[in-house]
């Protein structure tokens, strides 16, 4: 299961005055089982950009393949692709409509057609997956707490059982504690079933320590697409466009001014704190 | 007696279920007592659900206590006939940037509490041009707030309560819907407001990065003050922070794990540079 | 789809018409419709459309702009057409097929086409030329006197321009909410009507909530800047008759008495 997009452009507005690149020549290849970051500030095309994964969007110029097929093709089917990649928009639990969660969950699978217990199986494995206590499953979605209806809202998408799970500014709104069990459990559903996961942020200090690579999105185009390492070595650049590298990553560069030897590639605080304890002892010689 | 002075301040709401039945009081705000001086910028912490924005909505009277007593500017607010001295002194900026901007252009919008207030026409002109200018939005003024950023609306939304001339500023999770950029944007002019305004501020937020520059910080947990001090006070104890479900900033968090790993660093630092200067003392 | 209704949404630029007071220009289109309903003969409607040009002319908004609004109800105006045209019993003109057309039919359609056409650009040059807060505005201050019969006449203008700025707000909504169902499997696009009726309520229940959600939240901010309805209150902008006002209504006026002489006349 990969995705290849091949030079896509979008433009809103196509023929009115006020036409807008939001997406403008963007090649990425998301392979099997990575954990990819995208990052970028409100307007420079993330949320676009991901919507074009499932089709919502149809871009102006360029291609996309799912698995090999190009998804722009008349005879592909859309649904299916909208089964296997599911995205989680920004503030989900705004899509709640149901009575009861339970039954909120169960609206993705049977929109695939699957039979009542079939729909529910999935249910189940979806909120079992995302940590929602079992004893709020036949609550009114409405009554949950902020962080208890995210995660009904994203065990609505996962219960689609897709292969990639794309999240779209997944913390917003939360508090620290929320947003890290939040992070927390999406990096424990890609290990333990290997799925592809997108995440979309404003923020490289909440990705860093739990993705594998990352894209960073500016003025609908990919300024840099690699490991956080190296991306936030870039971290003037990224000050320049208004993104920020990790709090650390300018701890360490500080220190490496001040004359310390210190290693300033660490993206976490276990690292940097590592880093640290390296370079008094160095100096110590 | 402070700006806003609170007095074993409670406030407690009834729990129905589908048809109506009282199942129970949930208590939002439990016996708090807080007393905020003149010019002071004073940030109420707090995980979500922490009672710390039902708490804010004393101070600009749209809840009444269930118990105890709220002054603001010496008014108790129980006393209906001063309620709209109370908001006129006590403005108010909400979360979401969408929902409180009532004008269709920017100019109109702040112009919309001093329209309220009885303001003479002459005056609300000079009252908005001064606030838009306070926030710096003023080469805004014609333009629709659909259009802005989410900064820039909270900005135009501070603007609103300013034209008010308020004594004091309550913003009750101005930053929760914003990104980085737009953050950082309300803050700065909020700091303005304090610094060059002297407006009292009083800042409800879960980012920490936000409250560095508050002179006293409040900490909710089940409506209850579970902590109070100034920002390094309070950043000194990582530990009773995440039992609240909060954070710190990243350096003070480096500091805590340098210190556990045996380097003698002060408690509390707050920015990469007095990390730095600290450091560098122990060569 | 929705978004591309231009018809009459408020077109910036800098004109005289934009300027005047929203009371002449809302007197004005409701005296030039009633007057393209008094007229007898084509003459009357010569006379509105160089009126209407002219007023076009000064607004500074480009023509093609307001024909482009026009294609939104280009239906509705065929529709009304046809009916008149082929269904107007009287004096056989041609008749093809089943269907007859009528020289009665024929005055008719072409008197509706022309009068539907003229009105629809008329007001929407108001619209074009008048902010909606200008406009309620206006209407608040033109139904003063309906206090007197305990109409709400502050709340009803304010209801409105409230209204008027959640619109965009509430239709942006509608299409995230609609995107997030999609990708949840849900088909709002194939079906007979009750499955697309039934399709809806994923889309509606959320964006009534919603709906609700930021009516509290606005309510509350309202009073937190001391709104208490409309008693006390001052204007920011209050609307003060200038000359370009005057002569604007005694522009109006000139149109309705050259246009009902002329219209009125008998010629054929």
């Amino acid at each position: 299961m990969s995705i290849i997009l091949d030079h896509i452009s979008y433009v809103y507005g196509e023929d009115g005055p006020m036409a807008v690149k939001a997406l403008d020549d963007v090649c990425l290849q998301i392979p099997d089982g990575q954990f990819v970051g995208i990052i970028g500030h409100t307007g420079s095309g993330k949320s676009t950009l991901v919507q074009h994964m499932n089709g919502l969007l149809k871009a102006t110029s360029g291609h996309i393949y799912f698995n090999g097929e190009d998804i722009y093709d008349r005879d592909f089917e859309m649904k299916k692709l909208r089964s296997k990649v599911g995205l989680v928009f920004q503030y989900p639990e705004h899509q709640l409509f149901e009575i009861d969660v339970f039954s909120d969950v169960c609206f993705g699978p049977k929109n695939l057609g699957l039979d009542k217990k079939e729909a529910e199986l999935r249910a189940f494995d979806a909120l079992r997956k995302v940590g929602l206590p079992m004893e709020l499953y036949y609550q009114s979605p409405f009554e949950l707490s902020g962080g208890q209806k995210r995660r009904a809202a994203i065990a609505g998408v996962l219960a689609m059982a897709p292969e990639m799970l794309i999240l779209d500014e997944p913390t917003a709104g939360l508090d620290p504690k929320g947003r890290d069990e939040i992070l927390h459990q999406i990096k424990q559903l890609q290990t333990q079933t290997n799925m592809t996961i997108l995440l979309v942020s404003h923020s490289m200090e909440d990705v860093a320590e739990y993705v594998d690579r990352i894209v960073v999105m500016n003025k609908g185009k990919v300024m840099y697409d690699d490991v956080p390492k190296k991306v936030f070595s870039h971290y003037k650049e990224l000050e320049e466009v208004g993104l920020a590298a990790p709090q650390v990553t300018y701890i360490l560069h500080e220190l490496r001014e001040r004359g310390f030897r210190v290693d300033v590639n660490a993206t976490t605080i276990e690292e940097a704190a590592e880093a640290v304890l390296q370079a008094l002892k160095n100096d110590g010689k | 007696m402070g700006i806003v002075k609170t007095k074993d301040l409670t406030y407690e709401y009834v729990r129905r279920d589908e048809e109506g039945n009282v199942e129970g009081f949930t208590t939002a705000v439990d016996q708090v007592s807080l007393d905020i001086r003149k010019g002071e910028f004073v940030a109420i912490l707090g995980h979500n659900g922490s009672g710390k924005s039902t708490l804010a909505k004393h101070f600009n009277v749209i809840l009444n206590p269930t118990e105890g007593t709220v002054w603001v500017d010496g008014m108790n607010t129980s006393e209906q006939e001063r309620v709209w001295d109370i908001r006129q002194r006590a403005g108010m900026v909400f979360q979401n940037p969408d929902n409180q901007i009532i004008g269709q252009v920017v100019e109109e919008d702040v112009g919309f509490g001093p329209e309220n207030m009885g303001i003479p026409t002459k005056e609300i002109w000079e009252r908005v041009e001064e606030s838009l200018k306070a926030v710096g939005m003023y080469e805004y003024r014609k333009h629709s707030p659909n259009k802005l950023s989410g900064g820039q609306k909270q900005r135009v939304s501070i603007a609103g309560v300013l034209a008010m001339h308020p004594k004091c500023i309550v913003l009750d999770e101005p930053t929760a819907m914003l990104d980085p950029s737009g953050r950082r944007e309300v803050i700065r002019a909020v700091r303005g407001l304090n610094d060059v305004e002297g407006i009292t501020v009083i800042l409800i937020t879960h980012y920490m990065e936000e409250i560095i520059h508050a002179d006293r910080v409040f900490v909710m947990d089940s409506g209850k003050i579970a902590m109070e001090g100034t920002p390094r006070e309070i950043f000194s104890q990582v530990e009773r922070l995440k039992e609240l479900r909060l954070d710190v900033p990243q350096v003070t968090l480096l500091a805590y794990e340098l210190q556990k790993k045996g380097v003698r660093l002060p408690d509390g630092i707050l920015t990469a540079r007095e990390l730095a200067d600290a450091l560098a003392e122990m060569r | 789809m929705l978004r591309d209704i231009t018809l009459g949404q408020y077109y910036q630029t800098e004109s005289v018409v934009h300027r005047l007071d929203p009371r002449v220009k809302l007197g004005g289109t409701l005296l030039f419709i009633i007057s393209l309903f008094l007229f007898r003969n084509f003459l009357g409607y010569g006379v509105a459309v160089v009126f209407l040009g002219v007023v076009i002319g000064l607004s500074h908004v480009p023509f093609r702009y307001i024909v482009k609004g026009m294609r939104a109800i280009l239906f509705l105006l065929l529709i009304t057409v046809f009916f008149n045209l082929f269904l107007t019993p009287g004096t056989e003109l041609v008749s093809f097929w089943k269907l007859t057309i009528t020289v009665e039919g024929l005055r008719m359609a072409v008197n509706i086409a022309v009068r539907l056409t003229m009105l629809i650009i008329g007001s929407s040059i108001m619209t074009l030329t008048t902010t909606p807060n200008n406009l309620t505005d206006g209407m608040e201050k033109m139904m003063k006197p309906l206090k007197l019969f305990r109409v709400p006449v502050h709340e009803v203008a304010m209801i409105m321009s409230i209204a008027l700025r959640f619109i965009p707000i509430l239709l942006e909504e509608t299409d995230k909410i609609m995107k997030a169902q999609i990708a949840r499997g849900a088909d709002f696009e194939t079906g007979n009507i009750v499955k697309r009726a039934r399709a809806l309520v994923p889309l509606l229940v959320p964006l009534f909530i919603s709906a609700f959600r930021r009516a509290n939240d606005l309510a509350m901010a309202m009073e937190a800047r001391c709104y208490r309805g409309g008693e006390g209150r001052t204007k920011m902008k209050p609307l003060v008759y200038q000359k370009r006002d005057r002569i604007g209504y005694l522009c109006i006026l000139c149109y309705l008495a050259v246009g009902i002489t002329v219209g009125r006349l008998t010629l054929f």
